[in-house]
């Protein structure tokens, strides 16, 4: 458990991510006009406009794609991850999120995989860890 | 029928105010009103001449606005938008649009902001990066900004250019030699790439040197058509070429994070001057951090793609250069308010007229200043010239 972590309560349009985190699932839109994966949660499609998005649940696998290790902890729930990883990570299906390594630091290209930190509230924030 | 831009407009007044301390602490109308006028007064004119007004670091509703009726000035033209530390460059650009076109004379455009002042008297921050999306997907895995958006651009050139760490502190060192020769300059002891490598890490791989300062300080631009500006107290420095864009708002958005908004407005800007970056004399790149000088050099095509690491590792950007850059010392160690982009126009200007003492670059006819605002979300490139460019 991670006490304090500041995410914020889900809106209307990310509701669905959140719920599938507490079966620690990865989940992301996919546009049904264009056929690609939109991320972060939106109303309509940044690639192509389309409004008809569903939901789907990914791999979770990735590669590493840019990686900056933090000497100091920008959130006070994170005291005790110092020093941690920001990183930036290219799912297996084509799209880039933002999360966290704790440990030893990943390098740009490293395989890793979704694991998941509890929150308070019963949800679960998606970090990776390296395979 | 299209109007061009190309040596329509001229910037005729400019100013800037730093402080030894970084701290300058009056209210921010006042600074606004300080810069502006020393600005007007240098070019010969006045308030009563001013029919257009620029600028957005006021925080509130319609900051261009309210600082017109401070001023007593009802402006035909005026622009707010806000792209960070690239706003003053744009202004730059829609301001000679503007004037070209007849929709303004003479136009103001003026930034000013006092973070460490407002820190002594204990304010917290606005908060500016605190945006819905960003609260929801980046904050929570801990992420500092502007630094951390940086270091991960600056990590994945690495990976990606075999950038080193050595070729990166190089942009420090050479701006510092720049800052040794300006009085005003906040920071002025040389440092040696050990010192920056030897700084620490707040956000690797970006250590303490290689970011820029935290300081008061406030820049104001006084434009108008060339034609007027020939009658002027100063030699003009006009505007021959000028564009911005923008690619993304979150770092984690950004399509390549090595490539900028600058691989688009920097082609455009030049297009329109019809000069090349081989015509350039010296450059103004905002440099938040080295990674976005680097970056700029790139995406303005200074160098191509991936071989910015050995450009500046070469130290093309010192006094001694091949391409003299950030003369004032830079947000590295002149002066860095939370938005520098004024400040390279401003410096910009000073070079064209020679008026910059130990650090005037020998004859510099063609000056490029490039903005860069928000997490390289935002650019704007201007390319000003003296007299014998047009």
């Amino acid at each position: 458990m991670t006490d304090g972590l500041p995410v914020p309560a889900p809106s209307a349009v990310s509701a669905p991510f959140w719920d599938a985190t507490r079966r620690r699932e990865l989940t992301m839109q996919r546009c049904q006009s264009c056929s690609r994966l939109v991320w972060y949660p939106r109303f309509v499609c940044p690639h192509c406009g389309g409004s008809s998005l569903r939901w789907e649940t990914l791999s979770g696998n990735g590669v590493v794609y840019a990686v900056s290790v933090h000497h100091r902890a920008a959130l006070p729930a994170l005291a005790d991850k110092v020093p941690y990883s920001v990183v930036l990570v290219d799912l297996n299906e084509g799209t880039r999120l933002m999360s966290n390594v704790f440990g030893p630091p990943p390098a740009v290209g490293d395989h890793v995989a979704v694991a998941w930190l509890p929150l308070d509230d019963g949800r679960n924030l998606p970090i990776f860890e390296t395979t | 029928m299209t109007t061009e831009i190309r040596g329509a407009a001229a910037i005729v007044g400019v100013a800037d105010e730093v402080s030894p301390t970084g701290v300058i602490d009056v209210p921010l109308r006042e600074l606004e009103a300080r810069v502006i006028t020393a600005a007007l007064a240098e070019a010969g004119l006045s308030l009563r001449d001013v029919d257009g007004l620029c600028t957005c670091s006021g925080g509130t509703l319609m900051h261009s606005v309210e600082l017109a009726e401070y001023l007593g000035i009802a402006p035909r033209f005026t622009d707010a938008t806000q792209t960070g530390g690239a706003s003053y460059g744009l202004y730059i650009e829609h301001a000679a649009a503007a004037i070209a076109v007849g929709e303004a004379n003479t136009v103001v455009i003026v930034y000013a902001s006092t973070p460490r002042a407002a820190r002594k008297r204990g304010e917290k921050g606005l908060g500016v990066f605190a945006t819905p999306e960003r609260l929801e997907w980046e904050t929570p895995f801990g992420l500092m900004l502007p630094i951390s958006a940086y270091a991960l651009a600056a990590n994945r050139h690495m990976a990606t250019y075999g950038t080193t760490a050595a070729q990166l502190a190089q942009i420090a060192v050479d701006t510092r030699c720049w800052a040794a020769m300006n009085p005003r300059a906040h920071l002025r002891e040389a440092i040696t790439v050990d010192d920056v490598l030897d700084s620490g890490f707040i956000a690797e791989p970006l250590h303490k040197l290689e970011c820029c300062l935290v300081t008061d300080g406030a820049a104001a631009l006084v434009m108008t058509s060339a034609e007027r500006a020939r009658d002027l107290a100063r030699p003009p420095a006009f505007v021959l070429g000028a564009a911005s864009a923008a690619s993304h708002a979150m770092i984690s958005q950004m399509p390549d994070l090595t490539i900028t908004p600058g691989v688009v407005s920097g082609p455009a800007a030049f297009k329109t001057a019809r000069l090349t970056p081989g015509d350039i004399d010296v450059v103004q790149l905002y440099d938040s951090f080295t990674i976005t000088v680097l970056l700029a050099l790139e995406d303005l095509g200074f160098c191509p793609k991936g071989e910015g690491g050995p450009f500046v590792g070469d130290g093309a950007l010192a006094p001694e250069g091949t391409l003299p850059g950030q003369t004032t010392g830079g947000g590295l160690a002149y002066t860095h308010p939370g938005a520098f982009g004024a400040f390279l126009l401003v410096e910009a200007a000073r070079q064209l007229r020679g008026e910059c003492a130990d650090r005037q670059v020998p004859n510099a006819q063609t000056v490029v200043a490039h903005g860069t605002g928000g997490v390289l979300s935002a650019t704007s490139t201007v390319i000003l010239g003296a007299e014998a460019t047009l």
